[in-house]
């Protein structure tokens, strides 16, 4: 098996932090899924951290006593005979990872919501603690997700700059009202948005779709895009799998979905059943999945794409194309005309912002850094 | 108010409908062609079509077990009807509901009803639907004597009155509740005047005569479209059979069967008073009892002809989606 | 997320198909409450007798929030008579335990109408009823009888056990055009958890994994779900992974995930609040037994209340309930 990380979970809105009480195993420990393995206490509730992965517990990384941050890593479960050098750069990622993370963020931030072009849009801002703050980066997920995807990247890239990441229409907390659905549309709102909250100029970080819409941004708005980080872009691959798109947006159950989202990963073993849960209670809200059906009908049809393929020569500003070398949903590279960096992540598949977040985060860094 | 010779025409054209249409399921039970058990309704004939020819396929009609006459009268398709008496898949309710569960919801005829009283309350929430929707029609409760002592119907006239609804609680009394007799089963002997006790407008009328019985219904009927509230009606008629086909009626004389037929035959009534009366012609009556015979003999053939169901239809229809 | 409790979340569900679908109406005894009444605050004296549907009379008039007599057969008779014509109509019934003064209209009348008028015939009905003991109701207040309607063949029966499913399952239940019993455990009305603030629907016939483990598949219906989880936490600290299964419906039920999940652990145990004889625990034992004779490794248990009513003084009720501690005897007894 592979290495896995142990966090500290984040127990109802406003935990940020969290004092380990007791550990229940200890290091060397065979435990199984659904084993209790920790007693955190918080400022509201104490409970109980149980695995959620079977193996040895090969690493403790916190002692009893000590507090940590949500999402610090606690505890490192592996195979028995994994490498104890494996095992040890595991952890000095994270700590890595982590020291940035304290370094920056100010208050866990709440997504707010504002009312743009019409429309509800939410976003999460994540302000930066710098004191000359740089041009602010816009993060865009892709179809079918949320801010949230940017999770691991957010708190990160706002280390010299205030990262907005906004739910694009039709996703999220953001209006269900898609319009023609077509990513003139999503694009329309963003630079609607961004004059909404006061964003003159920025920079854009796009996954997949949302890389589409910066691209029409950075077109309808060119002396407001100082650069585009497109990752994943649709309209630099080959082909968009469209059984994907199809059996995302189809799919009703837990079960329906479920090999559709593991196409997304390199590592189908990150698809948890809580993931699989949250995204088809987002489709269930009402008039989610129309909205869904009607953008991948308008933003992402062959048509659509090709469209913004013959326009993409025209957008000015610097870009960065990162790819996921084992990506299953944008296939291919066709980068004929594309004048930018491009970068591929060869343990990735369509979600390298989730499977190999450091090395996302360290590609746009420099880039924006220039 | 005075009918128009259409409206007599039409009257006299359903009450002989309506006979031949039992007299045939009678043979046709006994043939082994109508499975189950079947209760006609001859000897009731005109308090079935006074009540249909005042309602429109935008009011509500709720039956008993006991409920052809009303069917047709209601307009339900006659062929359909025969069919799904015989079982068959092209029936009005593709053969799975028989003649105790009769409906067309198309024409607002919401169905027989197998239980007792069953219908009092359904029939006043398809009253309270036409209320919250600010419409005109009316929901008719047809039952029998018998229901009148069942304790649900006692909470429908209530809910009925509380909510002001345009429902109308026909009694029809027919003289037994299966073997019973109504002189021993009400105990207030009086169904109208019990009912009416609710707090409602009532009304007892002879149900062997077709005028008086439309004339009680179309007051009930006015007053419930004009947002007057609900009414009571009892009509008091009597069944020409048993409870059931089949039923050796061991609690009736053949004296009195014999009277019944002879002086409580509200199609032979109808048609002495309007030849009387010179309101019709023999010949045009002469000539709609060749017409019913024929309807009648149309829609036999047409139920001996059809398919039974499909063994698929055992599990189809039980919801409009189960997962 | 916003925090909202079981019973908010139940009137939001209604509140929202009442705002869209103006064929949704809300009828018992003291939905609003002081109809007829002259006190200061008589409209919506009560909002349902435990609060659930305050509020609505004040958005949607008695119009559509309609008080009536306590008189179950009529409630219930009005609320089908009303769905087969049209409207969508929510019928607060109180206790469940007084829907034996109304059976017919549930089993004889709306359940049958689709299969006996040939498919003709939808009834758009939902009946809501609290259920459950603990409450020293005694025995006409406290029974959990959602095996007598997930028998009959036409009823659609939900049991709800935490506010973010009991608003999507309600907004399913309006939105559905079969008959639907909504079961609500009356212990769980004050219970709080995330729940969003936009529409949303969970269909039925899909259960909610609550928690994954590879030992032994619990499965609990209601509040019995929540012990379960309790009875997992304690377990997990002895070393016993346990998936706890909350079906969420019995009528669609989800076969399909308990058996999967009993073909992963083996071991099955059943905890459900109703009696034992022809319950759920019977029902879902019978279809493992037939279905996944060959994955199970040892006898399968079931945690139920007796074969008795519900005793009133806490002493007995606190031991007809089951506990926490019985199906952690439970669970040990099929690891054996």
């Amino acid at each position: 098996m592979s290495l896995h990380a142990i966090l500290v979970p984040k127990w109802g809105l406003a935990m940020e932090e969290g004092t380990i009480a007791k550990w229940q195993v200890e290091q060397g420990a065979e435990i199984k899924s659904g084993m209790e393995i920790v007693d955190i206490e918080t400022s509201k509730i104490a409970n109980v951290l149980e695995a959620t992965v079977s193996g040895t517990l090969r690493a403790l990384t916190a002692d009893e006593g000590e507090v940590k941050r949500v999402g610090n890593l606690i505890a490192v479960v592996s195979d028995a005979d994994e490498d104890d050098a494996a095992i040890e750069a595991f952890i000095a990622e994270y700590k890595e990872r982590e020291a940035l993370e304290a370094a920056n963020i100010v208050a866990a931030p709440e997504p707010e919501t504002i009312e743009a072009g019409g429309k509800r849009v939410r976003f999460m801002k994540v302000a930066s603690a710098a004191e000359d703050a740089e041009t602010p980066l816009i993060m865009l997920h892709g179809f079918g997700g949320d801010h949230a995807n940017w999770m691991f990247n957010q708190a990160d890239l706002a280390q010299v700059r205030d990262t907005y990441a906004v739910d694009l229409l039709g996703h999220g907390g953001s209006s269900k009202d898609v319009g023609d659905g077509t990513l003139d549309t999503l694009a329309d709102t963003i630079l609607a948005w961004a004059d909404a909250v006061g964003l003159d100029t920025f920079h854009i970080a796009g996954h997949s779709m949302g890389s589409a819409v910066a691209q029409v941004v950075a077109l309808k708005a060119p002396d407001k895009v100082k650069s585009l980080a497109l990752l994943c872009p649709p309209a630099f691959g080959e082909a968009l799998n469209h059984e994907y798109i199809e059996g995302f947006v189809s799919a009703q159950r837990r079960k329906a979905i479920q090999p559709f989202v593991e196409m997304l990963f390199a590592d189908s073993a990150l698809v948890t059943r809580e993931m699989l849960d949250d995204l088809i209670a987002a489709k269930r809200v009402d008039g989610a999945n129309d909205a869904l059906q009607k953008i991948a009908d308008n933003a992402l049809s062959d048509a659509a794409l090709a469209d913004l393929r013959s326009k993409a020569s025209g957008v000015t500003a610097p870009a960065l194309a990162v790819f996921g070398e084992k990506d299953q949903i944008v296939t291919g590279r066709n980068i004929g005309g594309f004048g930018g960096k491009v970068e591929t992540l060869p343990n990735s598949g369509h979600m390298p912002h989730l499977e190999s977040a450091a090395a996302v985060n360290a590609l746009v860094a420099d880039f924006l850094a220039g | 108010m005075q009918l128009s010779r259409e409206d007599m025409l039409r009257a006299y054209r359903l009450m002989r409908t309506i006979r031949e249409f039992e007299e045939r399921v009678f043979v046709e039970f006994e043939n082994g062609n109508v499975p189950g058990f079947v209760h006609l309704c001859y000897g009731q004939e005109a308090t079935a079509v006074a009540t249909g020819m005042n309602l429109t396929d935008r009011d509500k009609l709720s039956i008993t077990h006991r409920g052809h006459g009303h069917s047709i009268a209601k307009g339900c398709d006659i062929n359909s009807m025969m069919q799904e008496l015989y079982g068959k898949s092209t029936g009005l309710c593709g053969g799975k509901g028989g003649s105790m569960h009769i409906a067309d919801l198309s024409r607002g005829m919401l169905g027989a009803n197998g239980i007792v009283g069953g219908t009092a309350p359904l029939a006043v929430g398809a009253a309270l639907t036409i209320k919250t929707r600010g419409e005109d029609g009316v929901s008719v409760c047809s039952m029998g004597d018998g229901a009148s002592n069942q304790g649900l119907v006692f909470e429908a006239l209530n809910m009925a009155v509380v909510l002001q609804l345009p429902v109308i609680f026909l009694y029809e009394n027919n003289g037994w509740g299966e073997g019973t007799s109504h002189d021993y089963a009400v105990g207030s002997k009086d169904i109208a005047g019990r009912a009416g006790a609710f707090g409602l407008p009532h009304v007892k009328v002879d149900g062997t005569d077709f005028f008086a019985v439309h004339e009680a219904m179309r007051e009930a009927v006015e007053r419930g479209r004009s947002g007057g509230g609900p009414s009571v009606v009892e009509s008091v008629n009597r069944r020409f059979g048993g409870h059931f086909v089949g039923d050796p009626m061991l609690y009736r004389t053949p004296d009195e069967r014999e009277h019944t037929r002879e002086f409580m035959d509200p199609v032979k009534i109808f048609r002495k008073k309007v030849l009387e009366s010179n309101l019709l012609e023999e010949a045009q009556l002469d000539e709609i009892d060749k017409e019913a015979v024929k309807t009648i003999e149309d829609a036999a053939d047409s139920a001996a002809a059809a398919a039974f169901p499909d063994p698929k239809e055992l599990e189809t229809d039980v919801y409009v989606s189960y997962y | 997320m916003p925090t909202k409790s079981y019973r908010e979340a139940i009137n939001e569900a209604i509140d929202h198909e009442m705002a869209r679908d103006e064929n949704v109406i809300v009828i018992g005894e003291d939905v609003s409450g002081g109809a007829g009444c002259e006190g200061p605050d008589a409209e919506d004296a009560y909002g349902g007798v435990l609060g659930v549907t305050k509020g609505l009379v004040g958005k949607y008039g008695r119009r559509r929030v309609i008080d009536t007599p306590i008189t179950e057969s009529a409630i219930m008779g009005t609320a089908a008579g009303a769905a087969l014509t049209g409207l969508r109509p929510v019928a607060e019934m109180m206790f469940v335990d007084f829907l034996g003064v109304c059976f017919d209209m549930i089993y004889n009348q709306a359940a049958k109408f689709r299969y006996m008028f040939g498919g003709t015939a939808r009834t758009p009905l939902v009946v809501r009823a609290m259920i459950g003991g603990g409450f020293r109701a005694a025995a006409q207040h406290s029974q959990t009888l959602h095996p007598m309607f997930t028998m009959v063949p036409g009823l659609k029966v939900v049991m709800p056990s935490n506010p973010y499913d009991a608003k999507g399952l309600m907004i399913q239940a309006i939105r559905d055009d079969d008959p639907v019993i909504f079961l609500e455990h009356k212990a769980m009305y004050d219970m709080t958890g995330e729940v969003p603030d936009e529409p949303y629907i969970i269909p039925f016939g899909e259960a909610a994994v609550t928690r994954d483990g590879d030992d032994v598949t619990i499965v609990a219906f209601s509040m019995m779900a929540k012990r379960a989880a309790k009875a997992a936490d304690v377990l997990a600290k002895e070393g016993i992974s346990v998936e706890v299964i909350d079906p969420r419906t019995t009528s669609p039920l989800d076969v399909d995930t308990i058996l999967e999940s009993v073909e992963k652990t083996g071991r099955l145990v059943v905890v459900d609040e109703s009696p034992p004889r022809c319950s759920m625990a019977a029902d879902i034992a019978a279809l493992v037994a037939e279905h996944a004779f060959h994955d199970l490794k040892g006898p399968i248990a079931t945690v139920t209340a007796p074969h008795t009513p519900v005793p009133f003084s806490p002493s007995l009720e606190d031991i007809y309930m089951p506990s926490v501690d019985k199906i952690i005897t439970a669970v040990k007894k099929v690891m054996k």
